[in-house]
């Protein structure tokens, strides 16, 4: 689909290129974005999801995804690696991109697709399997690794990447089910990890987590800022606060408002949004 | 704010709340008791059921035997101990007029009507005495013989006043005795009682079971996972659920009735062999594990098929190693549920006439055979009174069968169940 601009509503949702200048985070230099969509809209059966949503994802930067209940945050994010896929009703027109590459075209590998667009969910889902299955699982079914060595050392890195592997290096055969919620959480974030993904999509990722398994996730996300491109979709003002560089703004389907995290927190320029920030609606 | 009026203070004390709840309390207690009388009863006609069986079954692995000396010597069977050691000579034995030699020998002991103790086949066992130790040929041997079905019954419960007094008599002399029967374990069926096995039924059992097991799991396991992961919902996946619900309620003798039709008329199967009993059985089956196998695969929590797409696994990957694995122990409790209605099943298999008198054991599936419920209604049908033990026993056979299965069934089961 043709990028259409309705001038009126979609003014402000591309202003990464008014704003060069203004990045805090390394490799800020780098304007050409990791994902980029345009004009996308998302159907499940005749209700419209998403409507009209044009982005752009930076390269090692935090996106965060913001607004309230409902506003398609969580359906945008699953669109950008074809998660949808899976629900026979939902509908997915418009360009998404993923380094230039168009990935709903039908040269498009799925399964590489998610592998290079990794995903941790609102719920922490570690396999019913040992610790060490779970990281491993993703590097064996991609033949990542040659040998059994070469797949201890993928999952040494990934659990150390993800903050975890002090914590578990002496029970790697226990069942990743066992653990507590935060560190299943984690599990999930070395899982996705392990397979050296480009983007890592997080959903609401500590929304089932206390306040101090949510500030590790938080600490871990900081962390993987450098090497990799998130996107976060969020309920939390202050995390998305915390740990995004830029932050986009859904209301019922539409992106209404997406810039500086710095900018859309102290000087949002849409009415809406400074009514959801400041909690007046929402 | 204020034009809600106040409402009294609830009296938790009062006679109506107190009354309240004793009448919660007794419907509490009353259902309790109601439940309870519930699993007593079912359990009292289990234990019902399994006392009669067994205190019937009991006495069919027993035989009774009769004991008889045999002057081998007078006999003149013209048989050399030694040529029958060295060569086995089965055929001169064979050849030798053995049945003559037992009645000769029992009128000699027990008078003119003597031979009627002994069961026909008992000059099998003197055969096998012979050959194995062929020196009794040389002198008098005591034998003990199976006793004739009139001897057996009268050991074994009420009987007749005449052969009641022939047994009294034998027991005086004690020449009367009571041993397990190993032939009943190993041997076929046959026209007389005393000499009748469970073994030929039990085979066939066996193979018509593995016939239907090999058939009706993967293709039943396969369906669930088709409907359930990939087919798109549609009236036509709808059509096919209806469908394949109807077809488990189905009664039996239909899919009898199919199994003639399709495996013997039109694709000329042998009849009465395991392959058309276990490809009948397959059939009823089937449904059974597609709808507990889809049951399972429902129950299968979206989160894991999500976690595995998410790093990346294709739809194959995510069915054979999380969704099945995670699902196996639900269709394996699907799989036991059909097993065991197919092994106990009866109707079906006279249809394609697996209810034939089959004197030996099936050597392969494609082989003559009974299997156990056929042969149980079979001779639950005689009317030679010795078949009343036997019948019992024989289902003892069967209970041990499908309780072996289900124990495995649940052995896998727990097995492959995982704690989350």
């Amino acid at each position: 689909m043709k990028l259409m601009v309705d001038e009126e509503n979609r003014a402000v949702t591309d202003v990464s290129e008014a704003l060069p200048a203004a990045e805090a985070a390394p490799g800020a230099a780098d304007s050409s974005p990791k994902m980029r969509a345009r004009g996308v809209n998302v159907w499940y059966g005749e209700k419209q999801a998403i409507k009209e949503v044009s982005i752009d994802v930076r390269p090692e930067h935090v996106t965060a995804f913001i607004g309230p209940s409902g506003c398609g945050k969580s359906t945008f994010l699953r669109t950008l690696n074809r998660m949808n896929d899976t629900i026979p009703s939902a509908r997915v027109t418009g360009e998404i991109e993923l380094d230039g590459e168009d990935i709903y075209s039908s040269g498009m590998d799925v399964v590489q697709l998610r592998a290079r667009v990794g995903m941790v969910f609102q719920k922490p889902n570690p396999f019913p399997k040992s610790i060490y299955e779970n990281v491993a699982y993703g590097p064996r079914i991609h033949g990542l690794a040659t040998g059994r060595q070469e797949l201890d050392a993928i999952v040494e890195r990934s659990l150390k990447r993800a903050g975890l592997w002090e914590e578990v290096r002496d029970r790697l055969t226990e069942s990743g089910t066992a653990l507590s919620g935060g560190q299943q959480q984690r599990l999930c974030i070395a899982r996705a990890i392990a397979v050296d993904p480009e983007v890592i999509l997080m959903d609401e990722p500590c929304s089932a987590l206390d306040p101090i398994a949510t500030a590790k996730i938080e600490e871990l996300i900081h962390e993987l800022r450098g090497r990799y491109a998130i996107v976060i979709v969020t309920h939390n003002m202050q995390q998305a606060a915390r740990v995004s560089q830029r932050t986009a703004f859904f209301h019922l389907g539409e992106l209404l408002e997406y810039g500086e995290t710095s900018e859309i927190f102290t000087n949002p320029k849409v009415e809406r949004t400074k009514d959801y920030i400041t909690g007046r609606y929402g | 704010m204020t034009d809600v009026p106040a409402r009294a203070p609830t009296d938790w004390g009062s006679s109506e709340m107190t009354g309240r709840i004793a009448r919660r309390y007794a419907a509490e207690r009353r259902f309790r008791w109601i439940g309870l009388g519930a699993i007593l009863l079912s359990a009292g006609f289990l234990a019902l059921l399994l006392f009669t069986m067994v205190s019937n079954g009991a006495r069919g692995f027993t035989r009774t035997e009769v004991r008889l000396d045999v002057d081998f010597a007078k006999a003149a069977l013209f048989l050399d101990p030694a040529t029958v050691r060295a060569s086995g000579d089965k055929a001169a034995l064979a050849g030798s007029d053995l049945q003559n030699v037992v009645s000769k020998a029992a009128e000699a002991r027990y008078g003119p009507k003597g031979a009627r103790l002994f069961a026909d086949t008992a000059w099998l066992e003197v055969l096998d005495a012979i050959e194995s130790d062929p020196s009794i040929l040389t002198r008098t041997a005591t034998l003990w013989l199976p006793a004739s079905t009139g001897v057996d019954i009268a050991a074994k419960r009420a009987s007749d006043a005449e052969a009641e007094r022939t047994y009294e008599g034998l027991r005086a002399g004690n020449a009367v005795r009571t041993r397990f029967n190993s032939g009943f374990l190993t041997s076929a069926d046959a026209t007389d009682p005393a000499a009748v096995g469970v073994w030929g039924a039990f085979k066939g059992s066996l193979l018509t079971m593995l016939v239907t097991i090999a058939i009706a799991f993967p293709i039943g396991v396969l369906s669930a996972i088709y409907l359930e992961e990939y087919a798109p919902r549609n009236r036509w996946t709808d059509l096919i659920e209806v469908s394949i619900n109807n077809l488990a309620a189905v009664p039996s003798i239909i899919f009898g009735l199919l199994g003639l039709a399709v495996f013997l008329n039109v694709m000329h199967m042998p009849r009465s062999a395991p392959i058309v009993g276990g490809l009948t059985l397959a059939l009823m089956t089937m449904p059974v594990i597609v709808i507990a196998g889809r049951n399972a695969i429902k129950s299968v929590p979206p989160s894991i098929r999500d976690a595995a797409l998410g790093v990346g696994a294709s739809r194959i990957q995510v069915v054979w190693h999380h969704v099945l694995p995670l699902a196996l122990p639900g269709i394996l409790t699907g799989t036991i549920i059909g097993m065991a209605r197919a092994l106990g099943e009866t109707a079906p298999l006279l249809m394609i006439g697996m209810r034939a008198f089959i004197a030996t054991p099936p050597g392969g599936i494609a082989d003559p055979a009974t299997v156990l419920p056929v042969q149980i209604f079979l001779w639950s049908d005689e009317v030679s009174r010795g078949f009343v033990e036997k019948t019992s026993a024989a289902i003892i056979v069967l209970l041990v069968f499908l309780m072996a299965m289900n124990g495995v069934a649940i052995y896998l089961r727990n097995k492959f169940e995982r704690r989350w």
